[in-house]
């Protein structure tokens, strides 16, 4: 290994493993009972953010002064049985699409660690919010700098359960609480379409590294080996896979939900970062996009439909954030686009532009209305637009049009009359009929009463 | 036979055999509940102690040093193998924290007596090589639970119905199949009848009720001791492994798998927490069959993988589910109870368990459960993705769980809702075996695709099904009926379905 090429290793080991020691440093504490400080808790993740940020553009730096577009971090095994030839490999890349979104995690991550440590200070989940953040930094560095899909897939899944916690961070307010949980269920069945989509291409390419997959070729010029109809049924189920974790249609009813959590975390993961996940997704197996022309007419009028939705939706919110959620759903349909269209690096930096601008903008939220309200009662007067000129009767396709965007293009009414309620009325007949039969057996002579059915007052 | 360097085995069945006598006496509950923990703890001191002894040895099967059941009945009685080998521990670990978690206002209610008797009937039968006897002492476990249903006043009808059922099945199969029985020949009507008694043990599908009956009327206590070793499991590895037939193990895989996910489904519309914890470890345990009876190493290894993480994790699910429940009583899970703030370090247990059952990354679970997932698409691809349904509609009912047991509206209780001291430290070992495990995942790994291996070459002798694993492996992918896997031709690459792992063919 030259010089160089060790360079590379320590500064990329370093990106990797600072937001591990962050979460094992915020997260021994809490589970041997010992309370860190607000002030500890917020050094700590300035700098594993801070080293890792400058790692990153270590590696960046080295990368363009070398001339070098594909630099491996190989961690070797994780697990292996060399017997069956099963290798969990830990495997790290930097390339053109790796290197700028790792960046971003750590440049926006930082920025909302910074506004959350006075934004959260004296809440009561602080030290909650700053180990979900953690596991999230974890999560998106893994994923954006996965050499291989099962390491993508660690990144992913981690990424997922942080966000989802997040959604119900304030654990007092039901609806956080069930936001966070259809967040969660949508995300696992992003989860498994992943999977199967990783098990597929796994049985069709024999190897889960991203060379063997999309061909040896550095980000984006790879050549998947795979035929037509391959590349359209692993890119369908990728696709699903995407369109769950950054919202698109018809998952898209989740994005408002997620909005429940608190700002710093809405900013970071559903403005920002997360949202963007799906599409990273999407460049990265780009290779397989190329393969099937199908899959790319898909994709993109997937794109198109997310993005008409998201622009139709977000004119009609009342609440700010609401209406920054959808219009991030815009932007992330129309990148989508450009993925199907085979734009890359102009979706790769319609992502980062976006992401930037939408954090600036959540986080800047929850301060600018009361900023306008305090600028008007110094003026004495209203300052903009709160009349409507407009005195025209709305044609009745204005109104149906108007009404479908209030409803969010029906899309989570859909999902709830398809699948939830018909899946929850199965099985609750057949909770019925098993209890039935149980009391069939049991004999008239039990009792209603179940033995363990009391009171904390009895146990006490 | 090689030898332990102490009688690890007897000191495991016997002591706690000693003690349930020994507790039995004790008058005062809160004394029978020290006594109690000493005596677990003990046991776990000596399973442990055999497990690291067998490890050493290097070797497939061993049996006591000074072995006076062998010198009594002249044949080895207690023997530990690959398979059981971790079983130890697991089992002798499960009963010291549900011992020690009990709390002083559940005393009196909880038998230590009967439940030392559990645990020496469960080391023996973890023990024992014996068909006949291990029949015997899945019957004799069975008594416990019932009894206290009896003392409780409780119907014990669908228990008894069930459980006769399973143990007649056992033993006119045991009788039917003889001696001499055999994969290579194997006999249909006794391996028919040996298979329906252990899955009804299991609880597959549609005869699982006598299950979630148990959680509802026994204490939690005690259902949670006699499902959570997976005897059902253990009764298929030791009677039906050795002498069904490939296709009817993997019918069996599939039969389990119709369980894995309707009980992950019924897991969602549960009021109560018992029941819905009852579904959701008849989940996991169902996917622990389907592993076992791919019949492939890869699968195989998976499934003795999940086996150990599931016994963790499921324990630490229940004990945390347990502890609120002493503390409240009945956990209706329609609503939000708010318990966050009193207890965070449960409700982080809660969460963890449950995660690490799933197969989260980062626990336990996570390299078990795709190496079975591998091996069930190696075998039938739809299969794997059946098993991928399963463990996300098990994922979603446990943070369902989760936010309905520790979220929502902040609840004052006039009790103390903190951990007591002893609960802390079980969750503190229960979160060390769960990250530690998942993190450091290789010797577990290893030590149970060594032993899937092992069982696999005694339960086909013959030299060219124990030649190389590669080609064991393929004839079993090509000759398994109606697989769906592409069959690859002879020196050509394998193609690997594995999610997480790569396959480095003849290029390595």
């Amino acid at each position: 290994m030259d010089l160089v090429e060790t360079y590379f290793h320590w500064l990329g080991m370093i990106v990797v493993v600072s937001p591990t020691i962050l979460l094992a440093a915020l997260g021994l504490p809490m589970l041997l009972g010992v309370s860190l400080s607000e002030t500890a808790q917020a050094r700590l993740t300035k700098a594993a953010v801070s080293l890792g940020l400058l790692a990153a553009s270590a590696v960046l730096t080295l990368m363009l002064t070398t001339g070098s577009r594909h630099v491996v971090i190989e961690l070797g095994n994780w697990v292996s049985i060399d017997a069956e030839h099963f290798h969990f490999h830990l495997k790290f890349v930097f390339d053109r699409l790796s290197t700028p979104f790792v960046m971003l995690s750590f440049v926006l991550c930082g920025v909302v660690g910074a506004f959350a440590a006075v934004y959260l200070h004296r809440d009561g989940g602080y030290r909650r919010f700053f180990l979900l953040y953690a596991l999230f930094l974890l999560g998106m560095v893994a994923s954006s700098l996965a050499g291989t899909i099962e390491t993508l897939f660690f990144g992913w899944e981690l990424v997922g359960l942080s966000s989802a916690l997040l959604v119900a961070y304030f654990h007092e307010r039901p609806a956080a609480v069930r936001n966070g949980q259809r967040v969660w269920a949508v995300y696992r069945i992003a989860d498994a379409a992943f999977l199967i989509a990783a098990l597929t291409m796994h049985h069709l390419t024999g190897g889960g590294d991203f060379e063997e997959l999309m061909g040896a070729g550095a980000w984006p010029d790879g050549v998947a080996a795979v035929e037509p109809w391959q590349a359209l049924a692993v890119g369908l189920l990728l696709l699903l896979a995407a369109a769950g974790k950054s919202g698109m249609a018809p998952f898209s009813g989740w994005l408002p939900r997620a909005m429940e959590g608190p700002t710093p975390s809405s900013a970071i993961f559903y403005g920002a970062l997360s949202v963007h996940l799906g599409v990273f997704l999407l460049l990265r197996v780009s290779p397989l996009l190329d393969a099937s022309l199908a899959l790319r007419i898909i994709v993109t009028l997937l794109g198109l439909a997310s993005a008409a939705i998201g622009a139709l939706t977000s004119r009609v919110q009342s609440d700010v954030k609401n209406a920054l959620a959808f219009a991030s759903l815009t932007q992330v349909g129309i990148i989508t686009v450009e993925i199907g269209l085979g734009l890359r690096y102009i979706a790769l930096t319609h992502m980062i532009g976006h992401a930037c601008l939408r954090t600036l903008q959540l986080l800047r939220a929850p301060s600018v209305l009361r900023d306008h309200q305090m600028r008007e009662d110094a003026v004495g007067r209203r300052l903009t637009g709160d009349d409507v000129e407009n005195k025209q009767k709305p044609t009745v396709f204005q109104l149906w049009l108007y009404r479908v965007a209030f409803d969010r293009a029906y899309l989570d009414a859909m999902l709830d009359s398809w699948v939830v309620r018909p899946f929850l009325a199965a099985f609750r007949t057949f909770d019925a009929l098993e209890r039935r039969w149980t009391e069939f057996l049991s004999g008239p002579a039990e009792a209603k009463s179940s033995a363990h059915d009391e009171s904390w007052e009895d146990a006490a | 036979m090689p030898q332990l360097h102490l009688p690890w085995l007897e000191l495991t069945v016997l002591l706690p055999l000693a003690g349930a006598v020994w507790t039995s006496q004790i008058k005062n509950r809160e004394r029978a509940r020290i006594a109690a923990t000493i005596i677990c703890f003990l046991t776990l001191i000596f399973a442990c102690s055999e497990w690291l002894d067998f490890a050493l040895l290097e070797t497939f099967e061993a049996h006591d040093h000074w072995d006076i059941f062998q010198w009594l009945f002249q044949r080895d009685v207690l023997v530990v193998d690959e398979l059981s080998a971790p079983l130890f521990p697991l089992g002798a670990l499960l009963y010291l924290t549900t011992v020690m978690t009990t709390l002083r206002t559940k005393v009196n209610r909880f038998s230590f007596g009967w439940t030392l008797f559990s645990e020496s009937v469960l080391m023996a039968t973890l023990a024992s090589r014996s068909p006949w006897l291990i029949i015997a002492l899945l019957t004799l476990a069975t008594a416990p639970p019932w009894i206290e249903l009896r003392k409780r006043g409780r119907s014990t009808r669908v228990y008894t119905l069930h459980m006769a059922l399973s143990c007649g099945l056992l033993i006119a199969g045991q009788w039917l199949a003889g001696a001499n029985a055999s994969a290579a020949d194997p006999p249909m009507l006794a391996g028919g009848l040996l298979t329906a008694g252990a899955l009804v043990r299991s609880g597959i599908c549609p005869l699982h009720c006598w299950l979630t009956d148990l959680f509802e009327k026994a204490t939690f206590g005690a259902a949670l001791l006699l499902v959570t070793p997976m005897t059902g499991a253990y009764a298929v590895m030791r009677l039906v492994f050795p002498i069904a037939p490939a296709w009817a193990l993997q019918s069996i895989a599939i039969l389990s798998l119709v369980t894995a996910v309707y009980a992950a489904g019924m897991a969602h519309v549960q009021k109560d927490s018992r029941r819905f914890f009852g579904y959701l470890f008849l989940s996991h345990s169902s996917l622990v069959l389907v592993g076992l009876e791919l019949a492939t190493p890869i699968g195989l290894a998976g499934a003795l993988c999940v086996w150990l993480s599931v016994g963790i994790s499921m324990l630490g699910f229940g004990l945390a589910l347990r502890s609120v429940e002493a503390r409240l009583g009945h956990v209706p899970l329609d609503r939000h109870h708010g318990l966050y703030g009193q207890t965070p370090f449960l409700a982080g247990m809660f969460l963890l368990t449950g995660l690490a059952s799933i197969g989260f990354p980062g626990t336990i679970g996570f390299i078990g459960t795709e190496l079975l997932i591998e091996g069930a698409v190696g075998v039938y691809p739809l299969v794997g993705f059946a098993v991928v349904l399963a463990a996300a509609l098990n994922s979603v009912a446990v943070v369902k769980a989760y936010f309905r047991v520790f979220t929502g509206p902040q609840r004052d209780t006039s009790i103390p809702m903190g951990c007591r001291p002893a609960e802390r430290v079980t969750i503190l070992v229960m979160v060390l075996l769960i990250l530690g495990g998942g993190l450091l995942p290789q010797p577990g790994v290893q030590s149970r695709y060594h032993a899937a291996r092992a069982l696999l070459d005694h339960r086909h002798p013959e030299p060219e099904l124990s030649e190389s694993s590669e080609s064991s492996e393929s004839s079993e992918l090509s000759e398994s009926s109606g697989s769906l896997a592409p069959a690859p031709s002879p020196g050509s690459p394998v193609p690997s379905p594995s999610p997480i792992k790569r396959r480095d063919h003849e290029t390595d």
